[in-house]
């Protein structure tokens, strides 16, 4: 079993959280791994906290990742890298959105969004930072920040090899493709 | 190919190669997707949206009685509003196969409780299978119609949240193409009165007798030999993490058929190990059985009864050992609990609502219970589907009863209504009740993700529909004063209350407007002015006085210098800001 890799997606509802882990997991099961992928659904997708993991390897039992397990964690908000770090190996690596959601107690004062996270992060583990949702404004749409990140984790993970543009293509609505593909070679390009 | 699905696909795949003709459910988080993809069989399977889980369980049993091979498919909870049909049907047995599917939430990731469902089975008499992965969540959907139709039994496929929500690999059959039974009139089956029932319990466990030798023997509970100092006994999910920490040092026991439970085959591996451990998710179910026939075992005493189970908690439980983790700087972290979107119609009622002095609000299930949380802190209590208005009767006329003076309003949505809050309307009605009943009518089931219900004008499988008028039915029922409002627009609902909290008689309120998430329907867009303009702040108008804070949009903040701003990649122009501004600092964005 050691040869099961684990990958914690982390975030908030609505950033695109689910699709990144399909198109991982589509171009994993193509390549002949096992895969286990656990998602979130229902109450805690409205504006709370969400996770995927995916999980793969030669065989994979649990579809979940325990504590201090995590090769990756591919943050899409900083506060939630935070939240969830304590089921990264701490030998592992934590890619950063560059990129703040305040909550809900933020927006109504009771509290402000802490400061120095990332910082913070780097002081614990290997942190590599993406500006995943600037460039994506850049290339035309946010909503493709998704897409930067898991570009960033392809090439952190050495799995440029995989067939990426056909797992895209799969899991995303025909007029987003080439953007999306765009968005992934750039992810790719900005941890190189 | 292998497929990657979830459980609740493989479980919609699985009916559908069973030869199911029939489908029904009502949605509800972990189970929804279950009925969402048979719907994608339509051309072999009847699917439908039930009004409730009683309903849906009941269409399933004529359909089975019919001689169809039928499922039905609910949330754990739905089971205590289907249970009335579930253990009568026990009773009678079927005649086309039978399956309930109970998608249990352990962790309550998106419910009001984590009851484990397997005590159901015993309860009820009903046999039960549980699979551990999307693979066997297909395989025991068939497996479950062969036993059902074999012992002539219901059949319980427990599952929960991972299962459901989980991806693994799944390789697909064809479909077997089942002949209906005949239908042959038979009252002493199946009509439940107490002369026929006596009857029907005793060959009830006759035949519960035979199937726990079926479960003894069948290859859904085997062994997997290991080291034999340490043996374990597990079932559903609990088998991947029990897998997951013991690996190969330990020997296995992996129920797949947990009710009856293959008492012999416990007993004969129990003496093949030296130690015995139960690794189970929630209740002790199996360790309570395995030690009633006097066999030492260690289960509960190690790992807890309360919330998801998961490996960590396995290994510390049994091994007492700790995986090494970074600690989380607790001060880098702010709450980030579920919110009404931006958008959202509900909150504009929610904001004028919670203005208001000395009213108890009757909550109930839905997006709407976020009506509760900060900063509308609107509502005082939720209990179940449809208790908003049965429980706020109650609250009022124990008020009353007692000379409190206390205005009740209770707060329920379009789906939840017509799942059961139309009966305690009714109740209301009736016995001289004088709450005031507030549908918050968004056109659409909102919480388990966009599903049609009776009043949205289309079916599960996408065909046009009547649209039940709520308006028309409360009248119906005999409600004289009934207000439809938009709730968006805050000085028309502000009147609408007022003058509710001043009867002292069953009213109603409905508020219209479609969820914000809603895909729109030409209807939608007939009815509704839904081409909205966005809202900004002038900034130089703002003086930060933060009461556009209080209506909880995620998509407004403060910036302590700038004052207040509006995030345009979140705001769908719905205005309720705007009106709440006292500076006129908020303002339409210009087409």
């Amino acid at each position: 079993m050691e040869k099961v890799k684990n990958i914690l997606f982390v975030g908030v509802g609505g950033q695109g959280i689910i699709l990144a882990s399909k198109v991982l997991s589509y171009a994993l099961v193509n390549a002949g791994f096992d895969v286990k992928m656990s998602e979130v659904h229902g109450m805690a997708q409205r504006g709370g906290s969400v996770t995927t993991q995916v999980r793969f390897g030669e065989r994979v039992s649990a579809p979940i990742i325990g504590k201090g397990q995590a090769d990756v964690m591919v943050a899409f908000e900083q506060m939630e890298a935070m939240r969830w770090i304590d089921i990264v190996k701490p030998s592992g690596t934590c890619i950063v959105n560059d990129y703040k959601i305040p909550s809900a107690p933020i927006l109504v004062g009771q509290e402000t969004y802490p400061e120095e996270i990332i910082n913070s992060l780097k002081e614990k583990l290997s942190t590599i930072t993406v500006q995943a949702a600037k460039k994506a404004e850049e290339l035309g749409n946010i909503k493709a920040q998704n897409i930067v990140l898991l570009g960033a984790l392809v090439e952190k993970m050495d799995l440029g090899n995989l067939k990426w543009e056909e797992a895209i293509k799969a899991n995303v609505k025909e007029k987003f493709i080439d953007l999306n593909i765009k968005a992934f070679e750039l992810g790719r390009l900005l941890v190189k | 190919m292998k497929r990657l699905m979830t459980g609740n696909e493989a479980i919609a795949r699985g009916a559908f190669e069973a030869g199911v003709t029939l489908a029904s459910a009502y949605p509800g988080t972990p189970s929804t997707e279950i009925l969402e993809n048979i719907a994608q069989y339509k051309d072999s399977i009847y699917s439908e949206w039930a009004p409730n889980e009683k309903v849906a369980l009941e269409v399933a049993i004529g359909g089975s009685i019919a001689g169809a091979r039928t499922l039905a498919a609910m949330k754990h909870v739905g089971l205590n509003v289907a249970a009335d049909p579930f253990f009568t049907y026990a009773y009678t047995g079927v005649n086309g196969g039978f399956v309930l599917v109970t998608a249990d939430d352990p962790g309550m990731h998106s419910s009001q409780n984590e009851q484990d469902n397997r005590y159901y089975a015993k309860f009820a008499k009903v046999p039960m299978l549980e699979p551990s992965n999307s693979q066997e969540a297909k395989e025991f959907v068939k497996e479950a119609y062969k036993i059902s139709e074999e012992f002539d039994v219901p059949m319980l496929l427990r599952v929960t949240t991972r299962i459901c929500h989980s991806k693994s690999l799944v390789e697909f059959a064809d479909r077997e193409e089942v002949e209906m039974k005949p239908y042959v009139k038979n009252g002493a089956k199946y009509i439940a009165s107490p002369a026929n029932s006596k009857v029907l319990h005793v060959k009830l466990e006759e035949k519960l007798k035979k199937l726990e030798e079926y479960s003894n023997k069948t290859s859904l509970n085997y062994e997997i030999w290991n080291n034999k100092k340490i043996g374990v006994i597990t079932s559903g999910v609990s088998f991947n993490y029990a897998e997951e920490v013991f690996g190969e040092d330990v020997s296995y026991l992996k129920l797949g058929m947990t009710y009856p439970l293959p008492m012999a085959k416990i007993k004969e591996f129990a003496n093949k190990v030296e130690i015995l451990y139960i690794v189970e998710e929630l209740e002790p179910y199996i360790e309570t059985e395995v030690r009633a026939v006097g066999i030492k075992c260690f289960g509960k005493d190690k790992i807890s009864n309360i919330g998801e189970l998961n490996p960590d908690i396995i290994r510390k439980g049994f091994l007492n050992e700790e995986s090494e983790a970074l600690e989380v700087s607790s001060e880098k972290i702010v709450n980030r609990p579920p919110t009404l979107c931006a958008g959202c119609p509900h909150r504009g009622f929610f904001y004028e609502l919670s203005k208001r002095k000395n009213v108890y609000v009757s909550g109930d299930i839905g997006c709407y219970t976020l009506g509760a949380a900060p900063p509308l802190s609107t509502t005082d209590s939720v209990i179940c589907m449809g208790a908003s208005v049965s429980a706020g009767h109650g609250f009022a006329k124990a008020c009353k009863a007692n000379d409190r003076d206390m205005k009740v309003f209770s707060v329920i949505g379009d789906s939840t209504f017509f799942h059961s809050g139309i009966t305690g309307l009714v109740d209301l009605v009736y016995n001289g009740g004088h709450t005031t009943t507030v549908v918050l009518d968004n056109r659409i089931t909102g919480m388990t993700g966009h599903q049609d219900n009776p009043g949205t004008g289309y079916t599960l499988m996408g065909d046009v529909a009547p649209e039940i008028d709520i308006e028309k039915l409360v009248k119906a029922i005999g409600i004289k004063d009934v207000d439809v409002i938009n709730p968006l627009n805050l000085e028309e609902t502000r009147k609408v209350i007022e003058k509710h909290e001043n009867l002292d008689k069953a009213s109603v309120i409905i508020t219209k407007w479609p969820c914000a998430l809603k895909r729109f329907t030409e209807k939608d867009h007939e009815r509704f002015n839904l081409k909205r303009a966005q809202c900004f702040v002038d900034q130089e108008k703002c003086r930060k006085c933060k009461m556009c804070l209080k209506v909880g949009c995620p998509a407004i903040s403060m910036d302590k210098d700038k004052g207040a701003h509006i995030d345009l990649a979140m705001c769908v122009g719905c205005d309720v800001c705007l009106q709440v501004c006292p500076f006129d600092a908020i303002q339409k964005v210009k087409a």
